[in-house]
């Protein structure tokens, strides 16, 4: 009854006052950057994480996990209310539960997808905490070889799902490990692309960098763009409870939906994106020629709404149990932990139970306030949408200014930031993602460590990487993930995929 | 030979020079053997890598044929200037003139970027950001910012 006890200290931990407000808090402000568009979970992160110099690590984390799946769902609201997915998981959710809205059953296809994701939630969080613990005993056997190999394949699996050119998501990846290496080599103390520069021996702090390209070359991108001309349905929602038909085609969807999500979520790269589109394709299929797609189907509301909570969810297992970061915001957590003294990697779970487990029981308390926040809160989420953009993002800017400074006390990450802004903004119009760039300066120098520590102990020999089993294991499914996407059936379907999020 | 797309053929061009450049920067550094690699072992290797990649990816934008030849479209030179300018500014001057000049300074430049920019408005806007950060930042979470400009000798 290990787990019993485990989420016991877990509910202990974040049921203490202190931390339900963070919870609190971080979904209330989850929420609301999922209704707006234009301010995703990652820009907000990294504009929080100065912040969280003056908080423990608990609350801290339990705050930024719930601003993580806070913005999964508001993002399902404007999906269905204004076609506009406030968050890339949402994109499937838009084309039916749009349909709904315009046929004025907004009401039911916002209580699917509430009732469905917390569902899905409270489901994965079980997963998570069922299968947490073995996967770190697995990872204590894991040595510098494996690890190489293990951030190899997420790294993989990462641009594997990227949207756009293979080619340019990995080259985009090597650019974020070299970025990385701007820094002191841990081994010898050189200090490396320091061009003599105090600031720079330390490295650059990614914030500085997450805030230039999510922050500063979205808000570039946005004003370059002409103002789009948005349809609301304000008014019609009104009777929030779907109908007995409805949940009969529902719960079917809930169901399947949850268990696609928490097995996607798990794997490197995949997360809350992959879930929702596979699980859209699978209703899609499941219905047939019965199924109204497209046309306002609630079954491709609330399955994909159920896998993309259940993936978010569950991309926390590889974060918590192995240190390793499955997405942008998974390494945005790795950096929150860093910041606050806790090396991420198998020892948290040991080494910091309350954490651990807290963070895991928060999660169902956050997924219950999200949906009592939402559900009565829905007309105030619609009245932000009028907020012009104006006014949003000088906010923004003045957020991120403070922020920025206030990391080390100095004008420098300012500067780095208005420089990495830039970067940024040359990117998006060369439409290469920044994301895997990100994914990559993170796992650069522990990349760089485990390589060359492995290196070490085989005398040189790189077929090290190739006989130890584990190692091995892992480099066969990262070459498999990218041979498979790379078939020509695949590759199609890849395409078409992402092709509805554009 | 034709560009086919240009948005692959810059990107590809970017990714060679900056490999180059990190690989050329690592010569710099001790290289190391396998069995003892150096500081310089893994940018050097990397930067050959991404070098390579770069190449693969312009090779594709030279050959492969794409709708329309992906061009790269327009810069948005006006939010470009005007938002970092706003953030340079906002980093330089905040140590001497502090938060309540410096931050209302950000907003309102920065609210020029736009399409719509009403003096009033961007005047409001500066007024309740800045009251907004300083409950939030300074008060709430108590992180230290300079407040006043020097000058006054009041320090933070």
């Amino acid at each position: 009854m290990d787990l019993l006890n485990n989420l016991a200290l877990g509910f202990g931990v974040a049921l203490s006052l202190q931390n339900l407000a963070y919870a609190f808090f971080g979904a209330l402000l989850g929420t609301l950057i999922g209704v707006l568009p234009g301010l995703g979970p990652v820009a907000t992160i990294a504009m929080l994480l100065p912040s969280i110099y003056a908080l423990d690590a608990t609350p801290a984390l339990i705050m930024l996990a719930g601003i993580y799946y806070g913005a999964q769902y508001g993002g399902s609201t404007t999906a269905i209310l204004i076609n506009v997915p406030g968050e890339s998981s949402s994109v499937v959710t838009a084309i039916d539960g749009y349909q709904m809205a315009r046929q004025g059953r907004a009401g039911a296809a916002l209580a699917a997808a509430g009732l469905g994701s917390f569902f899905a939630g409270s489901v994965a969080t079980l997963i998570v905490a069922a299968f947490a613990p073995p996967l770190t005993e697995l990872a204590f056997k894991f040595g510098p070889a494996e690890y190489f190999s293990l951030m190899v394949l997420g790294l993989i699996g990462a641009v594997v799902l990227a949207s756009g050119s293979l080619l340019k998501a990995i080259a985009m990846i090597i650019l974020g490990l070299l970025i990385g290496q701007i820094n002191t080599d841990v081994i010898s103390g050189t200090p490396r692309y320091s061009f003599d520069i105090p600031e720079l021996t330390d490295g650059i702090g990614f914030v500085a960098i997450a805030m230039g390209v999510f922050g500063f070359g979205e808000i570039i991108a946005n004003l370059g763009r002409p103002a789009e001309h948005r349809e609301v349905f304000t008014k019609d929602v009104k009777g929030l409870w779907p109908t007995r038909q409805d949940f009969q085609d529902a719960w079917p969807a809930v169901l399947r939906g949850t268990g696609l999500g928490s097995l996607l979520g798990v794997l490197p790269g995949g997360g809350a994106l992959l879930a929702s589109f596979a699980s859209y394709t699978m209703e899609k299929k499941i219905a047939g020629d019965k199924g109204r797609f497209g046309k306002g189907d609630i079954r491709g509301v609330a399955g994909p709404e159920s896998a993309n909570n259940a993936g978010a969810q569950t991309s926390f297992i590889p974060m918590l149990t192995l240190g390793i970061p499955p997405n942008a915001v998974m390494a945005l957590m790795v950096g929150a932990m860093t910041i606050k003294g806790i090396q991420p990697g198998p020892q948290v779970m040991t080494s910091n139970p309350q954490l651990f487990w807290g963070l895991i029981a928060s999660m169902w308390i956050g997924n219950f306030m999200l949906i009592i926040l939402n559900l009565p809160l829905i007309g105030i989420w619609i009245k932000l949408l009028t907020v012009p953009y104006r006014f949003l993002y000088p906010a923004i800017l003045a957020f991120c200014c403070i922020g920025l400074y206030t990391l080390n006390n100095n004008n420098f990450d300012v500067f780095i930031a208005a420089l990495f802004g830039i970067v940024g903004y040359v990117f998006y119009k060369l439409h290469c993602e920044p994301a895997p760039l990100l994914l990559g300066f993170i796992l650069g120098p522990m990349m760089e460590e485990n390589l060359r520590r492995a290196l070490l102990l085989s005398r040189g020999d790189w077929s090290t990487f190739l006989t130890r089993p584990l190692s091995a294991g892992l480099l066969i499914a990262a070459a498999l993930m990218v041979v498979v996407v790379l078939m020509p059936t695949i590759r199609k379907k890849r395409q078409e995929a992402f092709q509805e999020e554009d | 030979m034709k560009i086919k797309s240009q948005r692959d053929f810059w990107s590809g061009l970017m990714f060679i020079v900056v490999g180059v450049a990190f690989a050329w920067g690592a010569t710099a550094y001790s290289f190391g053997q396998s069995a003892r690699p150096g500081p310089g072992y893994f940018p050097f290797g990397l930067g050959i890598i991404l070098a390579i990649l770069g190449a693969l990816v312009l090779f594709k934008a030279l050959t492969i044929e794409t709708e329309g030849g992906e061009p790269v479209g327009s810069f948005a030179w006006k939010p470009l200037f005007v938002i970092l300018g706003a953030v340079v500014l906002f980093g330089l001057l905040l140590p001497w003139l502090g938060l309540v000049i410096t931050l209302p300074l950000l907003i309102f430049i920065s609210s020029m970027a736009g399409d719509e920019f009403h003096w009033g408005e961007a005047l409001v806007n500066s007024a309740i950001l800045t009251v907004g950060s300083w409950f939030i930042f300074v008060y709430g979470l108590g992180l230290t910012i300079p407040m006043w400009p020097t000058i006054f000798g009041a320090g933070n």
